[in-house]
């Protein structure tokens, strides 16, 4: 069972989408990081995602992991922003017929997983049609 | 003067008919239906509780007010669910926002008049020049106990209102609190479901403290009920709200815009807050609202609102609350409906 | 740097080997290997492996192994790369040889993953995705590999029936191997008719959860002859690296740590892809030996589908690819797949694969892969 600090630290990704856009090449890393993969620059200037793209692909996951079991069958999709940042999420609220390449989604604030009836919950972002 | 600059409302999509929940228990849905004014209640899917729901809500209410979530001075939950008995549920809405660190938090209780109570204070925080803005969310995930009549009604939602000083959408008139020490509905810590009174939560309850804080607010400001535009009560089902309108002198009209019960159900700590929500994506300037919670235990808040010309140019910056009431629903069988609510029992 | 030849391969049954733990699974398959290559000594032992820790509670594998092969104080390293850990094995193995550091090495691969649940299983599995902004909402490997089939469907038209025949191919192949998990033909309509994993992937289209090892001994080629067997020359070894997350890669499906790995190994050896007479390939998932081929310039972008369909890659097609059944009908012990692809290669050009021997086979090439790509290991075998 992780401390809470693994979760805690993602906080500022998972529940404000925080990002680091390269001051150089303008290569956008969330989560943000110390080194531009495109250029190499160091520097990096504080940017948001935006919270609304369009699905790349997709799918329904029925062999869950654990953690995940009672939440199957759940829908999982990538999508890139309206930022040109491509995102991985649960896709949520959307009926699985309806899922397909370029559904509009926008991002909500969801529960991502909970350590058991007693321990911290995790929050953040999911995929709705938008 | 101060009053509200933002409002937001979230409902989650999925719905229960109460013919479903009926037949599972052998009950006789059309004498609910009629008895509770009652068609079918919001259920939150798992993945979503009073924080999450908190959030896109005030979202929604800072989309209104057009304001830097850093100037939030005060953010305040009240709910009966919240996910945590000891964790405010406030801090994980405060930091999604983006509110903190300089930002004063609490969660309130007071079963369905944790909400206002939160209103109240975070107004009067605003008021009195300690915050530039407060927040304050009323809301529920609440469950009925399996085959309890309140199992037709506790549903889920969330409304934020964000208050300051000035480009209010709607003034603060007046506030008042009509408390008593009454027993009708209660949780002991430890305890999966509430308890209540039946009857008992009728004349001495929810009707005593609705009229005795309506009557006092309206005493107060010598108002009549004829001036106000909009009425809302907190809404445990269909009927309450109608009849304690009619004792206190209030029309069908004036409360039909607020009445949201029959096809959300109780969402506790959201009643009349979301009915609020309702009646300000319709109303126009200089109309006035009274706004009656009710929390058992018990309480009611009461508040008067007069709408400025501010809300025609925001109102539409965020859903509306009967487009979230009525459109996209999906509705779930009560095997469905079981498993969200995590009513079945599975293996440790 | 010396050339390097592999002079010994040694791979016990793989399946769910109840009755073994992990250090009697890797030991059987080692001393398979040592008896085949009828050699004493060995100088160095490197151990792909990418679980072992969730697995089996166990790390330390380099000290573990060496102790239980009798061979302590040999020096050992255990590497991981994912499930591309035995051809990181094989390539750090081959590293060791041609820069004169050690003449005999073992390397072996293995995975013990029964003493888990699937859930677990899958759960371990996933270390290997991004475990932050992948796994920590909820994706498990069948998942991402289904994403990539989504997007490759759609932007190929690669139809599901492809998919089925890649992995009915692949039984055929795997029919006639009895070391492999599985050595059973199947057909597409029972693919099609399988239990739903992550759609559109059915769980035929996936590798199975396998315990198995195996091992190779590899010296300097200079000193093969002196062996009991013909040694078989590692031509070429080439590795490359792409991003962890699936959503930071530039197209959603193409491997280009493939392309990369498969690049640099052909040019070490001087070879073109068409010079290989077969290919051991990756198939994780159905969806992957797709874009393999494609990866390795087998086909062009997005004709994998319809070659698959066209049976060129069957046995007895123009490029056959996985000859052993591939991880689909052989079994996917993670940390052994890498080093089992090697095995095969040998003995196809050795020409004892039996029933499953390509014919006239002179060169083949290995390619191992780590999550969903995000590290790829190649390898060019030619016959000596």
């Amino acid at each position: 069972m992780p401390t809470p600090s693994k979760h805690w630290r993602e906080i500022p990704q998972r529940y404000r989408l925080e990002a680091g856009k390269c001051t150089r090449c303008g290569y956008v890393a969330f989560p943000p990081r110390l080194v531009c993969p495109e250029c190499g620059n160091r520097e990096f200037a504080p940017v948001k995602l935006a919270e609304t793209g369009t699905l790349l692909t997709y799918t329904v996951v029925r062999v869950a992991p654990g953690g995940f079991e009672d939440e199957a069958p759940y829908a999982v999709g990538i999508a890139e922003l309206a930022d040109g940042v491509k995102l991985t999420a649960q896709v949520a609220d959307c009926a699985f017929a309806d899922l397909k390449v370029g559904l509009k989604v926008r991002l909500e604030f969801r529960k991502l997983s909970e350590d058991g009836a007693a321990g911290v919950i995790a929050y953040g972002y999911k995929f709705v049609p938008a | 003067m101060a009053g509200i600059v933002g409002y937001g409302a979230y409902i989650p999509r999925h719905r229960i008919k109460v013919e479903e929940i009926a037949k599972v228990w052998g009950a006789d849905a059309p004498s609910y239906k009629k008895g509770l004014m009652l068609e079918e209640k919001s259920v939150p899917s798992p993945d979503q509780d009073t924080i999450t729901m908190s959030v896109e809500a005030s979202k929604r209410a800072i989309k209104r007010a057009g304001i830097d979530p850093r100037e939030i001075g005060a953010v305040y939950v009240g709910s009966e669910s919240h996910p945590y008995a000891v964790k405010p549920s406030g801090t994980v809405v405060a930091e999604a926002l983006g509110a903190t660190p300089d930002c004063h938090t609490a969660d309130f209780e007071f079963a369905c008049k944790a909400g206002t109570e939160g209103m109240f204070v975070a107004l009067n925080l605003v008021k009195a020049g300690a915050v530039k803005y407060g927040l304050a969310v009323g809301a529920d995930t609440s469950q009925g106990a399996p085959g309890d009549a309140l199992e037709y009604s506790a549903s889920a939602g969330a409304a934020a209102y964000l208050f300051g000083n000035d480009d209010l959408l709607a003034e603060e008139v007046a506030t008042c609190a009509f408390m008593t020490d009454t027993p009708d509905f209660w949780r002991r810590e430890y305890q999966y479901y509430p308890r209540h009174g039946g009857r008992f939560t009728g004349d001495p309850a929810y009707f005593k403290h609705i009229i005795g804080a309506a009557e006092d607010i309206l005493s107060k400001t010598g108002l009549k009920p004829p001036d106000f535009a909009y009425a809302v009560f907190h809404q445990p089902n269909g009927k309450f709200p109608f009849r304690v309108g009619e004792m206190l002198g209030f029309s069908k009209k004036q409360i039909e815009t607020g009445w949201l019960v029959n096809k959300l159900g109780n969402t506790y700590s959201g009643s009349s807050p979301l009915g609020l929500t309702a009646i300000l994506d319709a109303a126009k300037p200089a109309d006035l609202i009274l706004m009656v919670s009710y929390g058992s235990g018990a309480g009611s808040d009461a508040f008067i609102w007069r709408v400025t010309p501010r809300i025609e140019e925001v109102r539409s910056l965020a859903p509306r609350t009967r487009d979230l009431l009525d459109g996209d629903k999906v509705y779930l069988e009560y095997g469905a409906y079981a498993k969200f609510r995590r009513k079945i029992r599975k293996a440790e | 740097m010396r050339d390097v030849a592999v002079i010994g391969v040694g791979m016990a049954k793989w399946g769910e080997l109840w009755e073994k733990s992990l250090r009697s699974v890797f030991v059987e398959s080692a001393l398979l290997a040592l008896e085949d290559a009828g050699v004493d000594r060995i100088d160095s032992m490197v151990v792909g492996c990418m679980s072992s820790g969730l697995f089996v509670g166990q790390e330390h594998l380099g000290s573990l192994l060496s102790d239980y092969l009798g061979r302590a104080p040999v020096p050992a390293a255990r590497v991981e790369s994912a499930c591309a850990s035995g051809g990181l094995a094989l390539r750090q193995g081959f590293l060791e040889v041609a820069s004169g550091m050690a003449d005999i090495v073992l390397v072996g691969g293995v995975e013990k993953m029964t003493d888990v649940t699937g859930c677990e299983a899958t759960y371990a599995l996933g270390t290997a995705a991004d475990q932050e902004y992948e796994g920590f909402h909820g994706l498990t490997f069948p998942a991402l590999y289904a994403m990539m089939a989504v997007a490759h469907m759609h932007a190929y038209g690669t139809t599901r029936e492809q998919l089925a025949m890649v992995a009915v191919k692949n039984h055929d192949n795997g029919s006639k191997n009895p070391l492999a998990q599985f050595p059973v033909k199947i057909s597409v309509e029972a693919v099609l008719n399988s239990v739903l994993v992550a759609d559109p992937l059915r769980i035929l289209d996936c590798s199975p959860i396998t315990d198995g090892a195996a091992a190779v001994i590899l010296c300097p080629a200079e000193m093969a002859g002196k062996f009991k067997t013909p040694g078989v020359r590692i031509a070429g070894t080439g590795q490359a690296t792409d991003t962890i997350a699936l959503s930071s890669r530039k197209d959603l499906c193409w491997l280009e740590s493939t392309r990369v790995a498969a690049k640099k190994a052909l040019a070490m050896a001087g070879r073109k892809v068409e010079d290989m007479h077969f290919f051991e390939v990756h198939d994780c998932f159905t969806i992957a030996e797709i874009m393999v081929m494609e990866a390795l310039g087998l086909v062009p972008k997005g004709a994998g589908g319809k070659a698959v369909a066209e049976g060129l890659t069957r046995l007895d097609g123009k490029f056959p690819v996985n000859p052993s059944g591939g991880l689909k009908a052989k079994g996917h012990p993670v940390g052994a797949t890498g080093v089992a692809q090697a095995v095969e290669a040998v003995k196809q050009l050795r020409g004892e694969a039996g029933p499953r021997q390509v014919k006239g086979a002179r060169r083949g090439l290995t390619q191992n892969m780590g999550g969903t790509g995000g590290s790829s290991v190649v390898h060019v075998f030619e016959a000596m």
